[in-house]
């Protein structure tokens, strides 16, 4: 016990020193892990992705339609449940800032095939009932104060125009990892709009939503599509919803490097800070270690010393740093929750945390303890009085 | 009188210590006896190797050749972990500056060596009362060593030396940063431990006053002992 009382007591010998060291700790634990959050939250799309599902899209580029003839051959195929499909709408609410997710969707199969957006049985009635109905994530729908029943108007980018819906239902998510900030409406509004003002582009998909009858299926699947389109005007790309998902986040790859390079400097600009103070930290004790010698105590238990301070300093800015990172993660949802639907700490990266930290205050120790072993007890006696 | 058996011997001790290019000799050929429960002073001008004698004799120095013998034991052939062990059984420290861990109280500066035993708290907690008794720091023991005088301050360093009941205690210039009643009071207690426990004490003093409380004088001019050498052979 008194061993370790002398190492927390050593560790806040120098209070402000220890207070500014676990202070730049803290605030890099605390980037660290906002800066993992940020990333995960960009995969947090992929996490929710169902491995029972596929998505067909034009094999040139997802900005090419498909045509909507390829719904009946495609539920043809052996192993597929259900067919759903939609076009990415790009609307804009009021203003270009308020951005959100919003897509025509055939209604039907789609709530069939995404289970996890929950809707009341009165409110899906009336949504599917009506053609000009759309229905809006809990989260969205709160943000922009819309009940149910009220009138919004997207301008259209894609499909020009101003659009009219009707919010007939508000969807929430089976589990938080659901994003419940989408806007889908009735590709069949968006179809027929399309067949008067501009013929060219009507039934068109941007693409097919495939459910399978069993995940082990959707390799065979996703071939016998492929196969089934191949060397037609349009051949399609099939892949399951997790890569579809992830060659969205590829489109972003540099970014997310770059977050995740900026994320572990950060740990070694908080090794370089710990490394600094327990150099200056053992110099000036250089002569009690030499006293420790002298009464016996060996060079691992004079290194234990000096890890264990250093490890007590980085576990206690690390901890600060993870109990500070659940509001700060809470105040980053709620300024930027449009952007980043899902935005929640997830153990690992505090585990990641935990583990640099540990590691950190591990290696800041290792030159001070070289030092402090090697000295010569005669030298370290000597630097005091 | 029967002679009490030799607990240490140095034979042809030589030390030097490098400057840069420089060689500097501090030990030449020094060959001293102690015997059990004596009180020796070392005395001499500064730099004529009193410290480094002492330092050598209590194992945190390394002989450039020669041998040093503890209770039978050479040990300028053991290693730094070897000799660690030893110190902590063997040894009691009693420094000028006192040395106790700052952040430590008067109690927990004496418990300390005993972490390096295998005894259980209860143990170590009656060794720590009976040392604090010894000299007489009791109502003292929750104190830290900024709130202890000089005096009292070196006695918590004797009471930490006595703690794991060494053979020897080595005491290098103990009263030199005391004033003259405290320093008498650590004398006192010093001659109090060789005559009533028996402890082997090497003391390294400027200080004639204290040199006189010895039974043995030992003298050093440039590294070479003035006095008599040993005569008694293992």
């Amino acid at each position: 016990m008194l061993i370790v009382r002398l190492l927390f007591k050593n560790a806040f010998r120098h209070k402000f020193r220890a207070f500014l060291t676990i202070l730049s700790i803290t605030i890099a634990i605390l980037a660290f892990v906002m800066l993992r959050t940020v990333i995960g939250a960009w995969y947090a799309g992929v996490d929710a992705s169902s491995a029972s599902r596929l998505v067909s899209r034009n094999a040139v580029s997802i900005i090419f339609p498909l045509p909507l003839s390829y719904k009946d051959r495609i539920r043809q195929v052996e192993g597929v449940r259900l067919v759903s499909y939609g076009n990415w709408f790009g609307g804009i609410y009021i203003d270009e800032k308020n951005f959100f997710a919003n897509f025509a969707v055939e209604p039907g199969s789609y709530l069939e095939l995404y289970p996890e957006y929950v809707l009341s049985p009165r409110e899906r009635e009336a949504f599917l009932k009506d053609r000009k109905a759309f229905a809006a994530g809990r989260k969205l729908a709160a943000k922009y104060g819309w009940k149910i029943g009220d009138m919004v108007t997207l301008r259209g980018t894609i499909y020009p125009g101003n659009w009219d819906f009707v919010l007939r239902a508000i969807y929430r998510g089976k589990t938080d990892s659901v994003d419940e900030t989408q806007f889908f409406f009735h590709w069949d509004y968006l179809n027929e709009t399309m067949k008067k003002t501009a013929p060219s582009r009507a039934d068109e998909v941007g693409f097919y939503m495939i459910g399978v009858d069993h995940p082990d299926l959707s390799s065979a699947v996703t071939t016998a599509i492929d196969r089934t389109f191949k060397n037609s005007w349009a051949e399609t790309l099939t892949e399951t919803e997790k890569a579809f998902q992830q060659g969205f986040i590829a489109m972003s790859g540099a970014i997310i490097t770059a977050i995740e390079i900026v994320s572990f400097v950060v740990i070694f600009i908080m090794l370089a800070v710990v490394a600094n103070t327990m150099a200056m930290t053992t110099r000036e004790r250089i002569g009690e270690y030499a006293i420790l010698k002298t009464l016996g105590f060996g060079g691992w238990a004079i290194g234990g010393l000096i890890a264990g301070e250093s490890v007590i300093i980085s576990l206690c800015g690390c901890i600060t740093g993870i109990a500070l990172a659940f509001p700060a993660a809470a105040g980053f949802k709620k300024a930027l929750g449009m952007y980043f639907p899902i935005f929640s700490v997830e153990t690992p990266s505090l585990v990641m945390a935990l583990i640099a930290s540990l590691a950190v205050g591990i290696l800041a120790a290792i030159v001070p303890i070289r030092r402090a072993i090697a000295i010569r007890i005669a030298d370290g006696l000597r630097r005091i009085g | 009188m029967e002679e009490k058996p030799i607990i240490v011997h140095a034979e042809h001790v030589k030390k030097s210590y490098h400057r840069g290019q420089h060689i500097i000799p501090v030990l030449e050929d020094i060959t001293l006896c102690i015997r059990e429960g004596q009180f020796l002073a070392l005395m001499g001008p500064s730099g004529s190797g009193k410290s480094t004698l002492l330092n050598l004799i209590a194992g945190i120095d390394r002989v450039d050749s020669g041998a040093i013998r503890v209770g039978g034991i050479d040990i300028t052939v053991l290693s730094e972990t070897e000799l660690a062990v030893w110190r902590a059984t063997h040894v009691g420290f009693i420094f000028q500056f006192y040395n106790l861990i700052p952040v430590l109280t008067a109690y927990e500066n004496i418990e300390l060596p005993l972490h390096l035993m295998r005894l259980t708290a209860k143990e170590r907690r009656l060794h720590v009362e009976t040392a604090l008794q010894v000299v007489n720091l009791s109502d003292r023991m929750d104190h830290y060593p900024a709130q202890l005088s000089g005096g009292e301050q070196q006695r918590v360093a004797i009471a930490r030396a006595l703690i794991t009941d060494p053979a020897i205690l080595v005491a290098d210039e103990p009263t030199g940063d005391l004033d003259r009643q405290s320093a008498e009071d650590v004398l006192n207690l010093m001659a109090r431990l060789n005559e009533e426990s028996g402890k082997t004490i090497i003391m390294v003093t400027h200080d004639p006053r204290a040199a006189q409380r010895a039974q043995t004088l030992r003298h050093l001019e440039k590294g070479v002992l003035t006095d008599a050498d040993c005569q008694a052979p293992f």
